[in-house]
């Protein structure tokens, strides 16, 4: 499954400054958390960056399934999907 | 005195609210340099050089997106490495808290080359082993079942989040270490942290309703910095949120409140504390306003830094080339720091982006650089040429 994914400046020290890519994940990855383990092998330490310890969405990051806007990493992504990551406006 | 053992050069470390800076000054404490920036943008707690092992650096850097982390320079802040485990909390029964930002960071004993110590906002304890590259919790504090009382709750932390700081080791035992929580007080453990004991009695809590049965209250404190004078090692200092104390371990484990021999209209609220290299009588602190609102700048907007030569019994007002009115700015607990100089230099960084410093001992001070962000730490890193 492909999977696109928009990425924030913020991250720009992790992916090299690469704002959108598509990821050709195994079709099990049907989760957000799935997304966010291939974002992880792809740039290291990304993930803790936008994910706290107990794997909540961090307090000034926004997470998009195509145009919505989820609370956790459980949500489905379907293929084809796309993920947009944020910082969200309150982070200053 | 062996003036042989004078540093060459000596650099300030700035972390500010907006990234990193070194400040530089050569032995005729001329300013040589101000570089940066560096993390540009993020929130710099703490930035630390390690005494015993030149130009290995900690810096403690958090965003407002992206959370906590550590960076390592091994080349005097040339270049940085992340942490490739930073400093996180596991769950501890229901409770599920998340490191918010690395507050504190202070190198391990000189026999332990590879230890640091980080304290969390909220407040963590945590150990590396390795250079700061990866973290571990301190689990003997962070899951001690009485942890959760000693720092309390919502309403006990400071306005930007509760925090975990003032980690001291012992020069003279690597396994007494001492930390300071805002709140929760000053706790102190004898086996490299297993085991912990608050150490706060003869300590004012004015927030808290006096006990009814005229006890003190163990924990629940707030202390504001705390200092070990690194050579006569039971020596304790600290600035509270009510008063200044000093603690002689050899006398007893009683603090004895020092600030009240300050000036009645100044008051002995303040942020940092620092004690001198060599002498322990002689301490420097910079008060602020802490009455009504708690407007947190100096007093009457006159900043000065207070001088003590005899342990907190006198004290000596030192404002010479500070604004002389009109100046509302105060300094944090992390943003004042000493040299190792015979003529001691003494350095603050303050809430509106400047760094002053004094060749004196504090008698006068001079700016250094006036237009950075908000200070958040200064620390001092000496070396030979």
């Amino acid at each position: 499954m492909n999977i696109t994914v928009t990425l924030p400046s913020q991250l720009d020290d992790y992916t090299g400054a690469q704002r959108h890519l598509v990821l050709s994940l195994p079709v099990n990855t049907l989760t957000l958390a799935g997304v966010l383990d291939a974002l992880e092998l792809k740039f290291p330490g990304l993930r803790f960056r936008v994910v706290d310890e107990h794997q909540r969405i961090r307090r000034h990051i926004a997470m998009f399934v195509g145009e919505t806007l989820v609370h956790d990493l459980t949500v489905p992504v379907p293929d084809g999907g796309r993920i947009q990551i944020v910082g969200a406006l309150s982070g200053g | 005195m062996n003036k042989n053992r004078e540093p060459a050069a000596t650099t300030l470390l700035i972390g500010t609210k907006k990234g990193a800076w070194c400040l530089t000054l050569g032995s005729d404490r001329q300013l040589r340099q101000l570089t940066g920036p560096m993390h540009l943008g993020a929130v710099v707690s703490h930035y630390v050089e390690d005494p015993r092992r030149p130009g290995y650096q900690l810096m403690a850097v958090g965003s407002g997106h992206l959370g906590p982390s550590v960076f390592v320079s091994t080349d005097a802040g040339e270049t940085w490495r992340e942490s490739t485990q930073p400093p996180a909390f596991a769950p501890v029964g229901s409770t599920a808290r998340a490191v918010d930002h690395v507050f504190w960071l202070t190198p391990g004993h000189a026999s332990q080359p590879d230890v640091w110590y980080a304290g969390t906002s909220p407040q963590g304890l945590f150990r590396s082993n390795d250079g700061g590259m990866s973290w571990q919790e301190v689990v003997g504090l962070n899951h001690l079942a009485e942890f959760v009382d000693w720092r309390g709750g919502d309403k006990d932390g400071t306005p930007d989040g509760p925090k975990l700081h003032s980690v001291i080791v012992d020069p003279a035992d690597a396994r007494h270490l001492l930390i300071g929580m805002s709140s929760g007080g000053i706790f102190e453990s004898h086996d490299e942290g297993e085991t912990w004991r608050p150490l706060n009695k003869g300590v004012a809590m004015d927030f808290y309703p006096p006990k009814e049965d005229g006890s003190e209250y163990e924990y629940g404190h707030d202390p504001h910095c705390v200092v070990m004078h690194p050579v006569h090692s039971n020596r304790l200092y600290h600035q509270n949120h009510c008063g200044i104390y000093r603690m002689d371990r050899d006398k007893g484990e009683t603090w004895q409140r020092i600030g009240d021999n300050m000036p009645v209209e100044i008051g002995d609220i303040g942020f940092p504390m620092l004690v001198h290299p060599r002498d322990p009588e002689t301490i420097w602190v910079f008060p602020m306003d802490g009455s009504g609102q708690w407007p947190r700048t100096s007093p009457q907007g006159k900043p000065a830094v207070y001088r003590s030569h005899d342990g907190g019994m006198s004290w000596q007002r030192l404002d010479k080339g500070f604004p002389v009115s009109q100046a509302w700015w105060t300094v944090k607990r992390q943003c004042m720091a000493v040299d190792s100089h015979d003529q001691t230099g003494v350095y603050l960084g303050t809430t509106n982006g400047q760094i002053w410093g004094s060749f004196d001992s504090g008698d006068s001070w001079q700016g250094l650089a006036m237009d950075l962000p908000q200070i958040y730490s200064v620390e001092v890193a000496e070396r030979a040429e």
